[in-house]
């Protein structure tokens, strides 16, 4: 007999309840099978059994508390059919019985581990092709020893497995392109938006998909992307109401699901353009004498940095030092307070191929020209590759847009939250001016900038952008 | 402990109670054989209550037929804990973690839960505590988070679901986890916090509680995130 204890879950723990035997007494029991469960303090813990045999006794009735090594039933070894074989680990009680066939999974050492088990092997919207292609994982037991990575049993990440079950796509039909045929979302966006093309029309049907998980009007029930679709004749009004029937015309609109970012950067616009008292106001600035300082470094700074100097880092410099005289443009606001942030975190804009995200210069008033084109030069570059780290894109106190780079004179940015000012920077360009009562050629360019009106006053916006033009129309330090 | 551990990140959005469950049980069940490393999940559920394993029903203050009118479904969970609601603008973490490489200790690991709450709130200027004897984050009196874990073999599932802005008119259709406590959320504390924000300040703190190195994933389980976009 061997007996079974209430386990130590935890050093400070003395006691614990005794809430469910998940097995009667004269019960089989395999070892490492789930025995019977305890809780403590919001934690229910399932308790393997410590042996295979029959469950003999029951010392402790569930509901019971009891102290810890208390003996709570006793477990008579050897009983009941090939006792000694470790169960197979899936062997769960009620909620996921194993199918039948598939079950086995071996535990023992397996030369290659399949990263991906069955996993959702019960379902509950059975039929469908939905539930097929759920059920397919366990098919493959034939032990394929050549070991191509069929994308069936390749890893699934939960996200391409929602989807797939979500618009019933079926797993066999689409190929894969991650590592050794892995289906990524990518791969299942290909393919829905193919199969959009081919039976999308009906757009009164969107499902009902969230706003964060990839929102998708996608062909989420037309079950079979059917030559039926072609054949349906063009009947005029009453469709049958169940599923939308899918037109002979051709489709006017092509539709996609929104990438995760392109899905974020809307929630953030709607987002901030909520929260925040939206104003942009506008200063001309005179970048003559930078454009020339620049004319005479451009060739040395090349040659000596590898990467070209431009204005953006002036910019910077002085929207940084004009936030020393007005800090309240580098905070936010927390409900009733205004956090004043004593770090200068600026957030560049970069655009990229098919959205745009805001990497962070941290301390960026620790930092020169030189410096600052070297971290925007750094930033952008592994923005464009995807290889910005996390904290690269957080923790941002401020915002800087260049959208004169591509040759917007001017424009009113949004807010990057929970920030409360953006400076955008228009194109500089040469235009004829008055100069004391004479016409001269300048280099000009518009700063713009978004403050939220919630925090930042008229007139201290426009105090803060005119130190910020009179900082870069006087620029006397030298770059190199 | 020290060297380092690793957990990877997802932010799943929202995903419905069945589905994170399954998810859940398949990363647990992977967990246990070695497959995988610890985990930390982050969703957002519609409109769901549930009921842990030792909950009682009758803190259920709706007929189920109430419950779907309202478009609530109803779930019994083999979590710890009473009754409980989930909904949007909560933000619901699922840890799966194997204990064993930790404390092997469950009531640590639920104070553990708890300060990664309290930290992150803090960060938002938020001061959450504990209540003796009322496992949760509470400030005020009023309980903000809410914990439930379940242990198979030392590997947790479940976790805790801490309120950003939900609709708190969806708690009257309960006795929140069997107390007649009121229920707040960091909205109606006053935080203007967007989501994301307060998901990074969880990771954050989740990562330094457990002296974990986040490996963060996108939403499709590929490569890095992107945790702040905009412009």
């Amino acid at each position: 007999m061997t007996d079974v204890v209430m386990p130590q879950m935890g050093e400070s723990i003395v006691e614990g309840t005794l809430t469910k035997w998940l097995k009667k007494a004269g019960e089989h029991v395999e070892r490492d099978e789930p025995l019977f469960e305890i809780s403590t303090d919001k934690v229910d813990t399932e308790i393997p059994s410590p042996a295979a045999g029959v469950l003999k006794e029951v010392l402790v009735e569930e509901g019971k508390t009891v102290a810890i090594s208390t003996v709570v039933g006793r477990i008579e070894e050897g009983a009941g059919n090939g006792a000694s074989v470790p169960a197979p680990v899936a062997a769960k009680q009620a909620p996921a019985p194993p199918p039948p066939a598939a079950a086995p999974a071996p535990k023992a050492e397996e030369p290659e581990p399949q990263p991906a088990p069955p996993l959702i092997a019960e379902s509950r919207t059975a039929e469908s092709r939905t539930a097929e292609s759920r059920n397919e994982p366990p098919a493959p037991p034939q032990p394929a020893a050549q070991g191509d990575g069929d994308p069936q049993t390749g890893a699934l990440s939960p996200l391409v497995r929602k989807m797939a079950r979500e618009y019933g796509i079926d797993l066999r039909q689409v190929k894969g392109t991650g590592g050794g045929g892995r289906i990524t979302k990518q791969d299942l966006e290909a393919y829905m938006s193919a199969q959009g093309a081919r039976t999308m029309a009906q757009a009164g049907a969107p499902a009902p998909s969230p706003s964060a998980a990839p929102p998708a009007p996608a062909p989420a029930q037309s079950p079979a992307p059917a030559p039926a679709a072609a054949a349906a004749p063009t009947r005029p009004a009453p469709a049958p109401p169940a599923a939308p029937m899918p037109r002979a015309e051709a489709p006017r609109a092509r539709v996609e699901a929104m990438s995760t970012m392109r899905s974020k950067i809307a929630e953030h616009m709607i987002m901030s353009k909520r929260t925040s008292a939206h104003v942009t106001t506008v200063h001309k600035t005179d970048m003559t004498k930078i454009a020339k300082m620049r004319e005479r470094h451009k060739g040395e700074f090349q040659q000596r940095y590898g990467y070209s100097l431009t204005y953006l880092p002036f910019v910077i410099a002085a929207a940084v030092e004009a936030i020393r005289a007005y800090p309240i443009v580098n905070a936010s606001i927390e409900g009733n307070n205004i956090i004043y942030h004593n770090e200068i975190n600026v957030g560049i804009a970069v655009a990229l191929e098919n959205g745009l995200i805001v990497p962070v210069i941290r301390n960026a008033d620790e930092r020169n020209v030189t410096g600052l084109q070297r971290a925007i030069v750094d930033l952008s570059t592994r923005a464009r590759s995807r290889q910005l780290k996390p904290d690269e894109v957080q923790g941002g106190t401020f915002s800087i847009t260049n959208f004169g780079s591509f040759g917007s004179v001017f424009a009113t940015p949004i807010i990057n939250q929970p920030q409360v000012a953006i400076l955008g920077v228009g194109s500089v360009e040469k235009i004829p001016v008055v100069v004391d009562d004479a016409i001269a050629i300048r280099s000009v360019a518009y700063l713009a900038l978004t403050f939220d009106h919630r925090l930042i006053d008229g007139s201290v916006a426009d105090q803060y952008t005119g130190k910020v033009k009179s900082i870069l129309e006087n620029w006397a330090e030298e770059v190199l | 402990m020290c060297e380092t551990r690793i957990c990877e990140f997802r932010d799943l959005g929202r995903v419905g109670y069945a589905e994170a469950l399954e998810v859940q049980k398949d990363l647990v069940e992977r967990r246990k054989q070695g497959l995988i490393s610890d985990q930390l999940l982050i969703v957002e559920h519609p409109h769901v209550i549930t009921l842990g394993r030792n909950g009682h029903p009758e803190n259920l203050l709706a007929s189920e037929e109430a419950l779907e009118r309202a478009g609530i479904e109803f779930h019994s969970s083999d979590r710890g804990g009473d009754i409980t609601y989930h909904g949007p603008g909560q933000i619901v973490g699922y840890p799966i973690i194997d204990l064993r490489e930790w404390k092997r200790d469950v009531v640590a690991y639920v104070r553990a839960i708890e300060s990664v709450m309290i930290d992150a709130l803090s960060e938002f200027g938020i001061r959450a505590g504990r209540l003796e004897g009322c496992t949760g984050v509470w400030v005020n009196g009023g309980k903000v988070a809410a914990i439930g874990v379940h242990i198979s073999r030392w590997v947790t599932s479940h976790g805790f679901a801490l309120n950003h802005t939900t609709d708190l008119k969806y708690f009257h259709y309960i006795v929140p986890c069997g107390l007649t406590k009121p229920v707040t959320s960091m909205e109606a504390l006053g935080s203007h916090a967007v989501r994301d924000q307060v998901v990074a300040a969880l990771a954050r703190q989740f990562a330094k509680h457990f002296q974990f190195e986040l490996l963060i994933h996108d939403r499709e389980g590929v490569v890095p995130t992107l945790t702040e976009t905009i412009s």
